[in-house]
């Protein structure tokens, strides 16, 4: 016989489960006990919210589930805006969270909180053990659940009485559901008839998301673009797929796009979408989006289809099957040489770029150098705002899973406690935060983390002393009235930096951010880089939101 | 237009939440929604009555299929199939009225099932149709109380969920 919390642990064991991200408290003070004995290593963080970002972090630079523990009531509802930004992102996550004993339950006991019920709308599904025999098979479900399919979280609430209860343990190796299936391979006719249209298209365009990331299909993604000569544009989430400084890739679409994707898009004639979502960030206005288009639309998530864009073809199922069997069935190359001459036209016209003038360090540069020095080859993750956008247009990812920022939800405090579980998924590869003065102080507190962890994680700040992103479009948008989004004071970075033992770097003239980057990615520990940046620079182009793709400000 | 969705799910607690939540979270309205356990006791089947266009529908099964507790959905609305709802309706009856009363009451071929000093209660089943004719008729008595069940329909010849 063993308890629950013992069960919990074999089971996490039982799941090649390596690190957990997690918090201690009352109700889940038996697990942790179990914990203390066990070879998993478990990361303490600061704050529940870091627990749920840098255990999505982790799955997203390694593809592995990412696990996190809180306790009940105030742990379990700090976990939220991690769990939602993990939902919206489509990240595999089991989330455990202790709940006050069965009895007590509904009683508005001491530290209870209904957090099956408060995180209904953002799980992929959500269990309540109410029986200590069925605890090893739904923590099974749960990893079932969130690494298959369209990924996400999956949270289960443990009442405290079920961890200490005994049970036998057997650990199930098959699940059964009578309500989910996995999709698996396409429909072998639409396959065909896709692959009939692609070689007759003359202006085709393949849109890149999110799931070209999550099904491994990089590679597939670039073998049909190579094969059939089409230009790709990603998204935020789809970063990665394809070198940026790949010659077909176009690099990002939408809000803040490149202008020769955002024209190839709203110019193409078949718009290939591909683990895509059309989120309105993508796609500004719908009535003005890719007005020439076929749309052909694969995804493992039928409910996608149709969503928000009426497509004329549609491939249910795991992108990189799909793309597998769609590359066997190609015969004709499109003739898309005038269409390559046309886009390397607008790419040659209207490049990506800023000014570079006067003294003051462009964040622009900073990020640019980054990639330089770097190669594309590290991990970076951004905080959300305008560092960000430029994160994702100047930074030139070479691969996949190398580019880790919160797309759906757009959470500010996620690149830290995201590096931190990034840098423990892959202690070898060199992690990036870049990040903006205001999103940094989000959750600063995980600095404390990487000290105790010894995590070499780098911490670009694009400190601009303003809510940049907010501030932008009050700019715009609002005469300039910049109403609470100058942060007076921002903190000396540096000195908190030494507050944590964190060796801090900053930098205030353009010709020395090379060497201190340099100097920082050399450093074996962490470092804080505070770069003192142009207050008021834009991120251009861009479309006002609810504009069509060609009215770009700054294109 | 409404359409009728078939849904069966797993006779699990907090299903019916998981349902319903996800039709206010994406803007649905439900007119409807009927529940309750089947021949399968670990399996609930609902009724829910839904208003959109195609396009609209489409989405809500499609994501309804999506919950884990889900087990089929289909919209039943194009098949062959017959709907039902019960309805109680408490009219007022002082004695001078009850015959006219018990005259719709058996047009309707609804029952009268608990007689009080002042009033009468009604027990109809039928479709939309046949309800709204017996509550019209019975309006002028006054109506006192009424509830209904939500409505319940089931496809016509072969069987739901074996298909
Ligand atoms: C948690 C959260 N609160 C508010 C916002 C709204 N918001 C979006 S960008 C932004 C400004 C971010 O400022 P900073 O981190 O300094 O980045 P910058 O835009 O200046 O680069 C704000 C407030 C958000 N995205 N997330
Ligand atoms: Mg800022």
């Amino acid at each position: 016989m063993m308890t629950g919390a013992e069960i919990i642990v074999k089971s996490l064991e039982q799941e090649g489960v390596e690190v957990v991200f997690g918090y201690p408290g009352g109700a889940v003070i038996p697990l942790y006990d179990k914990l203390y004995d066990s070879p998993l290593k478990h990361i303490l963080v600061r704050h529940e919210q870091a627990a749920a970002h840098a255990a999505d972090g982790y799955a997203r630079a390694t593809g592995k589930t990412g696990v996190v523990i809180a306790t009940s009531g105030p742990g379990a509802t700090n976990l939220v805006t991690g769990i939602a930004t993990a939902a919206m992102d489509s990240i595999p996550m089991v989330v455990f969270t202790g709940q006050v004993a069965l009895p007590a339950i509904g009683r508005d006991s001491f530290q209870e909180a209904d957090i099956t019920g408060i995180t209904l709308p953002i799980v992929k599904h959500s269990y309540l053990v109410r029986d200590v025999n069925e605890l090893a098979s739904t923590i099974r479900s749960a990893f079932y659940l969130a690494s298959t399919g369209r990924q996400g979280p999956v949270l289960i609430d443990l009442p405290k009485d079920i961890q200490m209860a005994e049970a036998e343990f057997s650990y199930p190796q098959e699940v059964s559901f009578r309500g989910y299936r996995v999709p698996g391979e396409p429909n072998s006719a639409m396959v065909y008839q896709t692959a009939k249209k692609i070689g007759l298209s003359r202006r085709p365009v393949i849109y890149a998301g999110g799931g070209v990331i999550s099904s491994g299909a990089a590679e597939e993604i670039i073998g049909l673009a190579e094969k059939t000569n089409t230009p790709v544009v990603t998204t935020l989430m789809g970063k990665g797929a394809i070198a940026d400084d790949h010659p077909l890739s176009l690099g990002m679409v939408g809000m803040h796009g490149t202008y020769y994707a955002n024209y190839a898009v709203s110019h193409c004639d078949l718009l290939i979408a591909v683990g895509a979502r059309f989120s309105d960030r993508v796609t500004g206005n719908l009535d003005t989006f890719a007005p020439h288009a076929e749309i052909i639309h694969i995804d493992i998530d039928a409910a996608e289809i149709g969503k928000n864009v009426g497509v004329q073809c549609a491939l249910q199922g795991d992108v990189k099957l799909v793309l597998q069997e769609l590359q066997r069935r190609i015969e004709g190359k499109p003739q898309s040489e005038k269409w390559l001459e046309q886009i390397a036209c607008w790419k040659e016209e209207h490049p990506l770029t800023y000014e570079q003038d006067g003294d003051e360090i462009k964040p622009q540069y900073v990020v640019e150098q980054i990639s330089e020095l770097t190669g594309g080859n590290a991990i970076v993750t951004t905080e959300v705002g305008q560092n960000q956008m430029w994160a994702a247009q100047y930074y030139k990812a070479k691969k996949p899973r190398c580019f880790i920022s919160s797309g759906g939800l757009g959470t500010m405090g996620y690149g830290l406690p995201a590096a931190v579980g990034a840098q423990l998924g892959c202690p070898d590869q060199l992690v990036i935060d870049i990040s903006g003065d205001g999103s940094f102080q989000m959750n600063l507190q995980e600095l404390a983390t990487i000290v105790q962890y010894q995590l070499p994680v780098k911490i670009v700040i694009l400190n601009n002393g303003y809510l940049g992103m907010v501030r932008q479009w009050q700019e715009l948008f609002h005469e300039k009235r910049y109403s609470q989004t100058e942060l007076i004071p921002v903190p000396d970075f540096i000195k908190l930096a030494a507050a944590y033992g964190i060796k801090g770097l900053r930098v205030q003239r353009t010709e020395d951010v090379p060497s201190v980057l340099e100097e920082a990615i050399k450093y074996p520990g962490p470092v804080i880089v505070d770069c003192v940046v142009a207050k008021e620079e834009n991120v251009f182009p861009m479309v006002p939101a609810g504009g069509s793709l060609t009215n770009m400000l700054g294109g | 237009m409404s359409h009728i969705l078939a849904i069966l799910v797993e006779n699990q607690s907090g299903v019916l939440t998981r349902v319903a939540g996800l039709f206010s979270r994406r803007g649905y309205n439900i007119d409807s929604l009927a529940v309750g356990q089947t021949h399968d006791p670990g399996v609930s089947r609902m009724t829910i009555v839904v208003d959109g266009d195609s396009r609209v529908i489409d989405q809500v099964v499609k994501q309804l299929d999506k919950l884990v507790d889900v087990i089929e959905v289909s919209d039943i609305s194009g098949d062959e199939h017959l709907d039902r709802e019960l309805v109680l309706i408490k009219v007022e009856a002082e004695p001078e009225v009850r015959g006219e009363i018990m005259q719709i009451v058996d047009i309707f071929r609804a029952r009268i099932v608990d007689i009080g000093h002042h009033s009468l209660i009604i027990e109809c089943t039928g479709d939309a149709g046949k309800i709204r004719a017996i509550e019209n008729s019975l309006k002028p008595f006054g109506i006192l109380e009424l509830v209904r069940t939500g409505k319940i329909a089931m496809v016509r010849g072969q069987k739901y969920g074996e298909g």
